[in-house]
């Protein structure tokens, strides 16, 4: 019989190793060992988006043995965001919860940092882009994980054949599938001119001015590849710029070559805007597309989602991130972050992405390119562009680079869409506008 | 025969007896039996409002206590001052013109012949029996300038199209007449309820005298009907000043927050722009007001009654 070289000491240091080496894994496993964990996902517009998520996060329960808990909560009538406040305060409810652009930064206190799968992913997955790294950390360390489902883009979605009708674009030429863009003419001069010839053609461009998301985010995107900012970096007002006075007297300009009532549009009237056919473009994720496809085949046969118009600073394309945050009260931590790894595999946000028809948009540099975006149709190719493969345009949201608190109000209060239809359809002069403009963004400082 | 408690030559049972005594008085009884309506009121009443003014007398990162400084910030904004001068027009035009329509209604419905009578009851009470969340939805689509009926019928008369939530004026209209159709028939039911109340003598005896329609209106029915005017006003202009789900559904405050009203503006600034104890400080702003305006109505509906 071999004689033992196991010490007393040794004993003991490999016990301590083992135990250690069990907190530093994400998470124990045994039957029934790793527990219970609840999470609550956003509900996805797309129709079976959802089952795609909840065979990935089963899949995963079953091979880690954990009792899992999914509740799809629906963003409709800010349902998530109500959801995210009660349980903040009552610090009880999910352990993983879905957290919509600007909330990892409201609610950084609250969060688990998540620096080291945020490491582990950038090194598989390639690197995130600086908004999402803006909208995800919290004095400089990672609150949340960038989700696929939910983050979403919002550029251009053209008709191909009222485009090259009325405007003299072929969008395809300019945004072909599988190829790097040709898109240097398109510039904001020249969609000021396509709106105005599709305006007088009676089929013009359908953009928002109220104040929801979907028209914050063109005018952001606006605003940003012109440099004109309303906060700093730094937190310092500097709204009173040359380059904010030119965006506002483009926005002048533009505002005449859209539908009257504009400044009342929801974030779904742009949608049933180019559905029911009657404009050349909208600025939105493919949900309108996928819809289109749906309920008006011809009209979504001729739908073309390609890159943002280029102004001084850049070509700037809206982009929102959705995260995965942990509460710190979680009563499983380790699970919640061995789930939320499972999810962000490159494997695993392939079939997301295929499960929401494209919408999903993952965050990493290496996974633009994925065969779902290239073969979708009809008409083929027309989602190719959309997670922007040739990193032709800088995604970045409205009100960014400025402190997230203070950028999520001017957000959130919309206060770009505001300034548009006070020049505009209150006939406001500029420097009223920015006046007031000044007085609502010292309120935005407040701690 | 002498009580046992007179008669016990030691004082333990002495407490048991006055125990016991005090278990039968009436006014025990009274508040034992009222006492789970005062632990749900507790629970669902006092419990919430006691916590929303503890949110809005904390930072915007609910760490510290700052008193009054969020209202202190409230008064220095333009838009908040605003909100307050759009929530009294919404209030005050709603109630007045619900007031209105359902006085006139109800004494229309009162003239219908009984037999009929339940079913134009059972009709004009739809609008407020239905969830306003959905009613507003298909107001909304009556609405939408591109696509709804207005427009189209408007145009098909050949008038241009109208922004009805696309430009301040019409954008208030549209939430006031939609509150208006919401609320009318309540007005109308509790009108019609104190104008059967009002007994037929008093016209007889005003008809013999020679009281014309509007003696008998001045002199009969508004005197008798005072006190449930004066209640349903003060109870629909403290529900209208708390509306939400009418502006929230057909513009969400816009256009540029010319719409808001406390509720909505509350939920904007508290759960969207993630400032609770801001949007506390503003779901409260009105409920010193309301409560005194509550206190003098009801002190005086008090009055009336005892001197009844």
């Amino acid at each position: 019989m071999a004689k033992s070289n196991l010490t007393r000491r040794g004993l003991v240091r490999r016990g301590a190793t083992a135990a250690a080496a069990g907190a530093a894994a994400f998470h124990v496993r045994g039957a029934h060992a790793a527990g219970k964990l609840s999470v609550g996902f956003w509900d996805h517009w797309v129709p079976g988006a959802n089952d795609t998520l909840t065979a990935l996060c089963k899949e995963w329960a079953a091979k880690e043995k954990v009792d899992i808990q999914i509740d799809y909560i629906t963003s409709q009538g800010n349902k998530n965001l109500l959801t995210i406040a009660a349980e903040a305060q009552a610090r009880s409810g999910h352990d993983i919860l879905a957290f919509p652009t600007w909330y990892p930064a409201d609610y950084a206190r609250q969060l688990e940092p998540v620096d080291d799968i945020m490491a582990e992913l950038i090194k598989k997955n390639g690197a995130v882009n600086r908004t999402v790294e803006y909208l995800g950390k919290a004095n400089g360390k990672w609150v949340a994980v960038p989700s696929a489902p939910g983050s979403q883009m919002k550029p251009p979605c053209s008709r191909i054949d009222l485009m090259k009708q009325h405007a003299g674009i072929d969008v395809q030429a300019m945004y072909p599938a599988g190829g790097p863009p040709k898109a240097d003419a398109w510039t904001w001069d020249a969609f000021l001119v396509a709106a105005e010839k599709c305006f007088k053609a009676g089929v013009p461009f359908g953009l928002p001015l109220g104040q929801t998301s979907d028209a914050v985010d063109w005018v952001g995107a606006l605003f940003q590849s012109h440099r004109a900012q309303l906060v700093n970096s730094n937190g310092d007002i500097i709204v009173k710029s040359d380059a904010v006075r030119q965006v506002l007297e483009y926005a002048k300009r533009l505002v005449q070559w859209l539908p009257t009532d504009v400044f009342s549009w929801d974030d779904a009237s742009n949608n049933r805007w180019i559905i029911s056919g009657r404009g050349a473009l909208i600025m939105n994720p493919p949900s309108s597309w996928a819809v289109a496809v749906r309920d008006a085949p011809q009209i979504g046969a001729q739908l073309w989602t390609h890159g943002m118009p280029a102004g001084p600073n850049g070509r700037y394309a809206p982009f929102l991130p959705y995260f995965w945050g942990i509460w710190n009260f979680s009563k499983n931590k380790s699970a919640a972050k061995s789930l939320i790894m499972a999810l962000c595999q490159p494997e695993a946000i392939a079939k997301l992405v295929e499960g929401s028809r494209g919408y999903d948009l993952p965050s990493f540099a290496n996974l633009t390119t994925l065969k779902t975006w290239g073969e979708i149709e009809p008409p083929k190719g027309t989602l190719y562009h959309y997670p922007n493969p040739h990193n032709h345009q800088i995604q970045s949201i409205a009100a960014a680079p400025c402190p997230p608190k203070i950028a999520n109000q001017i957000y959130t209060q919309a206060t770009m869409t505001k300034m548009i239809a006070r020049v505009t359809t209150q006939g406001e002069s500029i420097d009223k506008c920015l006046d007031w403009a000044q007085r609502e963004l010292q309120g935005f400082k407040r701690a | 025969m002498a009580s046992n408690a007179a008669t016990a030559p030691d004082g333990a049972t002495r407490p048991r007896s006055s125990l016991r005594k005090a278990a039968q008085r009436r006014s025990t009884i009274a508040f034992l039996m009222a006492l789970p309506l005062i632990l749900l009121i507790a629970a669902l009443v006092v419990y919430p409002a006691g916590y929303a003014i503890h949110l809005s007398t904390l930072n915007k990162s609910m760490e510290e206590f700052v008193g009054f400084e969020n209202f202190e910030y409230l008064f220095e904004r333009e838009t908040f001052w605003m909100v307050v001068w759009q929530s009294s027009i919404f209030a005050i035009t709603a109630v007045v013109f619900k007031a209105l329509i359902g006085f006139v209604v109800a004494h229309l419905v009162h003239n219908i012949p009984l037999k009929g009578q339940r079913k134009w009851r059972g009709m004009l009470l739809v609008p407020w029996v239905i969830p306003p969340a959905m009613s507003t939805l298909a107001w909304l689509w009556l609405f939408d300038s591109s696509y709804s009926a207005f427009n189209w019928i408007i145009e098909g008369l050949g008038g241009p199209r109208v922004p009805w939530l696309g430009e301040t004026g019409w954008a208030r209209f549209s939430v006031i007449l939609v509150n208006v159709w919401y609320g009318a028939p309540f007005f109308m039911i509790m009108y019609l309820a104190a104008l059967k109340s009002v007994p037929e003598q008093l016209y007889e005896a005003a008809e013999i005298d020679g009281a014309g329609w509007w003696q008998r209106m001045w002199f009969i029915t508004l005197p008798m009907m005072r006190n449930i005017i004066a209640i349903t006003v003060l109870f629909s202009t403290i529900v209208t000043f708390a509306n939400f789900d009418i502006v929230r559904v057909l513009t969400a405050g816009g256009p540029i927050d010319t719409t808001h009203v406390f509720a909505t503006y509350a939920f904007k600034l508290g759960i969207e722009s993630s400032d609770i104890p801001l949007g506390a400080a503003v779901s409260l702003f009105m409920f010193p007001l309301l409560a005194l305006a509550a206190i003098f109505i009801l002190r005086d509906v008090n009055k009336r009654g005892n001197q009844g």
